[in-house]
């Protein structure tokens, strides 16, 4: 067998070839801010001609890789292959009970003995990326199921933080106390934001729920009276123990314990909303509005109902937060925070639970561990979020629907 | 009378800003629908890229008003080329995604290029060069500023060209077709692709100018001033209705001046509050902006 060189040398030349003028333009881009570092005070240039060969000889061969793998999600899997191994697999985990029963008692048992193996540290990391996933999961309930795209749902963290805090602070008021009524003042501003924004669709529902948020921060921010302004609230209490005395390292156990519970509830609960009829409805409501109203579902009721729930989550983590870090002010509120969580949704699969989890683990635990990297992780967390979105961007586990299948007979479904 | 007339020309400054980041939003809304969130950050780098410029050049012994245009020439070719490179690396692949995959990739990327100009050059403020210099026929004017001046005019001058631009030439044409239906415009042969490439482009370097006179006015910049300013931007396309380009310069004055007042008459704390409350305002009475049209929807 001869090989045929010439279309392959032909092809190699050309990619090299991109390669390099890859490398050639990032090397213009980043000339200036790369290269060029002005002192302002001694009046002097410092040339950086280093990293520009650096940038050079990085770009040319990530050129490459990153061709290859866009061709690769191009081409999509393997021929041969009719659905992709991810597929296979997750259906394999889903169906067989031999994987999932095991599988779950792994994750059960490791998620129960973790604070016993692991330094205070370590579990307090943990606690706030099980923060995420419940402010993950209510805004999925906006964001993935109801299709609303809400960039201000800070806000009502926000808010179930300051009445905890402001409640603690005024009138000693307890944390198993404050956190139902948190929620629900959550769910209470969720349906004031709701109301207005009825009417709005996609994008200005967008910039109204960032306003919506930025307000809320700003109000914290500058009303002193009310809030204490931008020095914030010290001094608020860590969860009750029912008159048992908890060390600082106790406490931080006990408090992991409580989020596990919270996130098993919120799992149960958002998985049940899911399947519900108000569940289906904001599904119905995400995929077309129009015909969702011709088959007889109240739009205000189940878009209000979306936001009051999604919110409620929100409130509760807030409580959680002042009390895990007994100190709150407005800066733990911005709109980045906002944006963050909705990439916790996004990236992790829009609609899926277990997508939410482990998008919140990789988005709240990359920058902690990254922390090796110190001042580079937050560059190396902007560049996986475009990256995970470029090369799957469904995200890492994308959502599934329930369906009803019509099973015809065996040797059928093998032919479609 | 003098005071409001001062926070009026401060309003239309701000406003002219606001208006130039605007119409990269509006116009790259209108042709993909896509809040791109990193435009704050291309409007930081053309001020970063102009305040090095500057500086290398008037340590070679160059100034005036030769500086300022060269310095912002070189600002709109970089933010420009950024722009370009952005739409290639994050925005092209995702162009068959869901629909708010290319947001998540928009808000990394902001992060990214915030923390590359932030660990390329400093976290510190840096100190502007005053690049517009006083007219000797201001002098005697209180109630305006040379440097506010020459924004306003350059707003007016970028909106007008950006207009004919799109009205009377060929890829101006094939910009509105491609907003109003890519596919149609892609049977008829519209390069679809040249036609974003384009856009980005030319907002990016719409943003630069921006940059470049407000750094200037203010005399300090920062890596994080693109972040706020995009908002705010964003703000003001939306206010002014999202893909309309005289929407997106009167959602930007309108903005600029309430911020302005608000600033003036009320408090400085309270001026974003105004700001977005504002917003929030005339969303509940004009659902799609002041001058956004509202498309009834065919079923």
């Amino acid at each position: 067998m001869t090989v045929d060189w010439k279309p392959l040398i032909r092809k190699a030349l050309s990619e090299v070839a991109q390669s390099l003028l890859a490398a050639a333009w990032f090397m213009f881009l980043t000339f200036p801010i790369m290269v060029i570092k002005i002192s302002p005070l001694d009046k002097t240039i410092e040339w950086r001609w280093i990293r520009m060969v650096f940038i050079g000889i990085g770009v040319f061969f990530l050129s490459f890789l990153w061709r290859y793998m866009l061709e690769r999600k191009e081409t999509g899997p393997e021929k041969g292959d009719t659905e992709p191994w991810q597929k296979r697999v997750g259906a394999r985990i889903r169906t067989d009970r031999r994987i999932y029963v095991p599988g779950l008692v792994a994750v059960a048992v490791g998620v129960l003995v973790f604070p016993l193996l692991f330094s205070s540290y370590q579990t307090s990391i943990m606690i706030s990326a099980l923060m995420y996933v419940m402010l993950g999961l209510g805004l999925n309930i906006v964001v993935g199921l109801a299709g609303l795209l809400d960039l201000g749902y800070v806000a009502f963290y926000a808010v179930g933080a300051y009445f905890y805090a402001l409640m603690n602070h005024h009138f000693g008021l307890g944390f198993w106390v404050a956190l139902p009524l948190a929620g629900l003042l959550a769910a209470t501003f969720g349906i004031l934001l709701g109301f207005p924004v009825l009417r709005l669709r996609g994008d200005y529902l967008a910039i109204v729920t960032l306003g919506f948020g930025e307000i809320i921060r700003l109000i914290l921010e500058n009303w002193n009276e009310f809030s204490f302004g931008p020095s914030g609230i010290a001094g608020i209490s860590r969860p009750t123990t029912f008159g048992f005395e908890l060390s600082l390292h106790e406490h931080t156990v006990y408090l992991y314990y409580i989020m596990i519970a919270l996130v098993l509830l919120t799992i149960v609960v958002v998985g049940r909303l899911r399947n519900s009829r108000i569940g289906r409805a904001w599904i119905a409501l995400r995929e077309d509005e129009i015909a969702c109203q011709a088959m007889g579902i109240d739009k205000t009721k189940t878009k209000l109902m979306a936001f009051a729930l999604g919110a409620t989550w929100a409130g509760f983590v807030g409580c959680i937060l002042a009390a895990k870090t007994t100190f709150i002010n407005p800066a733990s509120f911005t709109f980045m925070e906002s944006a963050i969580i909705l990439s916790i949704v996004v990236l992790g699969g829009m609609g899926s639970i277990v997508g939410v989890i482990v998008g919140a683990f990789v988005l709240i635990l990359l920058p902690e561990y990254l922390r090796a990297f110190s001042e580079y992780r937050m560059l190396a967390f902007g560049a996986a979020m475009v990256l995970i979105m470029v090369f799957r961007p469904q995200g890492i586990i994308s959502g599934l629907r329930q369906r009803y299948e019509f099973h015809v007979k065996a040797s059928e479904e093998v032919q479609s | 009378m003098e005071y409001f007339l001062e926070l009026f020309f401060g309003g239309l400054t701000r406003g002219s800003i606001y208006a130039l980041i605007a119409l990269g939003y509006t116009m790259v809304y209108g042709i993909i629908e896509l809040i791109n969130f990193a435009h704050g950050e291309i409007y930081m780098i053309g001020a970063f890229t102009a305040l090095i410029v500057a500086s290398a050049l008037t340590l070679l012994g160059m100034n005036g008003w030769s500086l300022l245009i060269l310095a912002g020439i070189v600002a709109m070719v970089y933010s420009a080329a950024y722009g370009f490179t952005l739409e290639k690396i994050a925005y092209k692949p995702l162009r068959k995604a869901p629909r708010l995959s290319p947001l998540i990739s928009a808000i990394g990327m902001s992060i990214f290029l915030q923390n590359y100009v932030l660990l390329a050059q400093t976290s510190d403020f840096l100190s502007f060069p005053a690049l517009i210099e006083e007219f000797p026929f201001m002098e005697n004017v209180t109630i305006m500023r040379s440097s506010e001046l020459v924004i306003f005019v350059a707003t007016a001058v970028a909106t007008t060209l950006l207009t004919v631009f799109i009205r009377f030439t060929r890829m101006g044409r094939a910009m509105r077709a491609v907003a109003q239906d890519k596919t149609m415009a892609m049977l008829l042969g519209v390069n679809v692709n040249r036609v974003i490439s384009v856009t980005f482009i030319i907002g990016s370097a719409l943003a630069a100018v921006g940059g470049v006179l407000i750094s200037s006015h203010i005399g300090q910049i920062n890596f994080y001033i693109g972040f706020i300013a995009g908002i705010k931007a964003f703000t003001a396309a939306v206010l002014g209705g999202i893909g309309s380009i005289p929407g997106a310069v009167l959602g930007g004055m309108v903005l600029g001046c309430t911020e302005s007042f608000a600033t003036g008459y009320v408090s400085s704390d309270y001026e974003d509050v105004f700001a977005f409350g504002l917003l929030v305002f005339i969303l509940i009475f004009r659902p799609a902006g002041i001058l956004g049209r509202t498309t009834s929807e065919k079923v």
